[in-house]
């Protein structure tokens, strides 16, 4: 009751907190879209480079968050970005890395290899190929790789409060310093409701990216 | 026209490498459908992808209209030749006429234009386009996604077509139904058709010409009644099977082995008659024919009694078989009615012929001294 009460005084704050969460979020991912997904393609033309590339994402994704950020400070101190924002959208782009490597490369490599000597045999040119056949049908796994990279990442946010990014975190660390499980409950409810919310979202729009033929329950 | 030319292909090393097509040339005239022909692993689907460079020959040339392949850009090459593969490949994020027109869109047409197209080609083969067009291909029964499969390598009206395996993927009552109608619109369209099969009595039905491969050889080129018949090497006889003459009789149209003119009797004819002539030409059987020339009743030479009427000692004609379907047919008519002789109709029921064993036994015996 007291906490309800506190998440209701403190909307507009909470709102704000879920701003910068998001901020963080889709700024990383989107960024690690355009480089993971470009990777995803590239390491399909060779299994060495594949298993390379793919066995250095995960090696990333094991490191604790925490970690990451303990590690950027000194790293970035240099420049000034030790702490806040741009260290905390680093570590996102690094941990997104994976799913969304993975699973493009899953996605094109699953392509019906009878779907690829059709289009070769048509003369369609590898780019044509990749553009009209191979990633509208990868499309769905694609979107797939991206969305667990938000729901994850918006869990490795709340713990970039400590560096200083802002976020719902902040209610979760000022939560356990002030020993006040009013915050600490509503920081935490709060990025789950927003995980959710934002995976929900984007199924939506992997739906609106599937194409028409693909989709399930199409009528026969 | 195709032509290909010492053509070999050598996979791995050169000299420790696995020759999976050696020195094979042969040429198929333009409007004939060529049939390669052997069991797997024998080069044919190899030697065919040769042809618009999906595998790139390590000897030899390929020709096609007289132009060298090697001179002409993979990708315009492959745009101007028709390609058909045995899984169809239909691009299932596609709908049916995005799917008809690949190549056409990849050449630019105008989309009014390749729409069209694709309608009039859906046309062709029974499927009405207003239903079919924005269709996708999951929506479509096994025969159709086929059927769209080969309109799809038509729709760019390229002269040659290249087929691997076009239509294993279906069942048999369907497969013989595909194969007619891509004959009939073969008689219009006359393509130069490289066609790569398995299946003996596919490349019967549907070669001018069969090309049969052995261990990336060519064993024999020849037309499918001269192959019957004339089987090059042991192991083509061996291939061809022992009833290779029964495969013969599917090329033969009962037209031209049916023996004519008939001897026929009037029903007010005396049985005499009828058994002179039977023993004359030595047939079992003779036509009673009524006056409308179409066939009234068969009397057999074993059956006859005594004196009377034609018309008395006539039994019922059980089936006739028509001029235009081919000797397969006729004899499982005449087999399945127990008739030594059947008489052959035209449209009209008319009585054209008749056919008996033996004369179909003498144009199998023609068939191989023509071959």
């Amino acid at each position: 009751m007291e906490t309800l009460q506190f998440a209701y005084d403190n909307l507009s704050l909470i709102g704000s907190r879920a701003l910068e969460h998001i901020a963080i979020v889709s700024v990383a991912v989107s960024i690690a879209v355009l480089t993971g997904v470009p990777i995803g393609l590239a390491i399909t033309q060779s299994k060495r480079a594949a298993d390379f590339v793919l066995y250095l994402a995960s090696m990333l994704i094991t490191i604790p968050s925490i970690a990451l950020f303990g590690l950027m400070i000194p790293l970035l101190s240099p420049i000034g970005y030790g702490i806040g924002y741009v260290p905390a959208v680093i570590a996102v782009i690094l941990y997104s890395q994976l799913p969304i490597i993975r699973n493009t490369y899953t996605a094109i490599a699953d392509v019906d290899p009878a779907l690829r000597e059709a289009g070769i045999g048509m003369g369609m040119s590898p780019l044509q190929r990749l553009r009209q056949v191979e990633i509208p049908l990868a499309m769905p796994v694609i979107m797939a790789g991206i969305r667990t990279a938000v729901v994850m990442n918006i869990g490795v946010t709340a713990i970039a409060a400590y560096i200083g990014a802002g976020g719902l975190g902040t209610f979760i660390s000022r939560g356990i310093s002030q020993t006040d499980p009013r915050q600490l409950i509503t920081g935490a409810v709060a990025v789950s409701i927003l995980a959710i919310a934002v995976d929900l979202f984007l199924a939506f729009v992997q739906k609106l990216l599937t194409p028409k033929g693909l989709a399930t329950g199409v009528a026969a | 026209m195709i032509r290909l030319e010492n053509l070999t292909k050598t996979f791995g090393a050169a000299g420790s490498g696995i020759t999976a097509v050696d020195r094979v040339s042969f040429e198929v005239p333009e409007g004939e459908i060529c049939v390669l022909l052997g069991p797997s692993g024998c080069g044919k689907t190899t030697t065919m992808k040769m042809i618009n460079r999906l595998i790139e020959p390590t000897s030899g040339k390929v020709f096609i209209d007289g132009k060298d392949v090697t001179h002409i850009d993979p990708i315009q090459l492959r745009r101007s030749i028709g390609y058909v593969i045995q899984q169809i490949g239909l691009f299932p994020n596609k709908t049916v006429a995005d799917n008809i027109c690949v190549v056409p869109d990849l050449l630019g047409w105008d989309r009014k234009k390749s729409r069209t197209r694709a309608a009039e080609l859906l046309e062709m083969v029974g499927l009405q386009p207003d239903t079919f067009m924005k269709r996708y291909p999951k929506e479509l029964s096994g025969g159709q996604q086929q059927r769209v499969g080969v309109l799809r390598a038509l729709a760019a009206d390229a002269p040659v077509m290249l087929m691997d395996e076009p239509f294993g993927a279906i069942d048999p009552i369907n497969r013989e139904v595909i194969q007619d109608e891509f004959l009939r619109m073969q008689k219009t369209l006359r393509k130069t058709v490289i066609f790569v099969s398995h299946d003996l009595d596919e490349a019967v039905k549907m070669a001018d010409k069969i090309a049969i491969f052995r261990a990336g050889r060519l064993e024999q080129f020849a037309s499918p009644e001269h192959l019957l018949s004339n089987p090059a090497t042991p192991f083509i006889e061996t291939f061809l099977g022992t009833d290779r003459s029964l495969k013969l009789l599917r090329l033969v149209q009962v037209a031209d082995a049916m023996l004519t003119p008939a001897d026929t009797v009037r029903p007010e004819d005396p049985v005499a008659k009828a058994r002179d002539l039977m023993e004359k030409s030595g047939h079992p059987a003779i036509i009673m024919s009524n006056g409308d020339g179409r066939p009234g009743g068969i009397i057999l030479a074993s059956r006859i009694t005594g004196q009377g009427s034609c018309r008395e000692a006539a039994e019922p004609v059980r089936a006739t078989v028509p001029v235009k379907v081919d000797l397969r047919s006729a004899v499982a008519l005449m087999f399945t009615h127990d008739m030594p002789v059947i008489p052959c109709v035209d449209e009209d029921g008319k009585l054209q012929g008749v056919l008996t064993y033996r004369s179909i036994v003498r144009s199998l015996a023609n068939s191989k001294i023509a071959a």
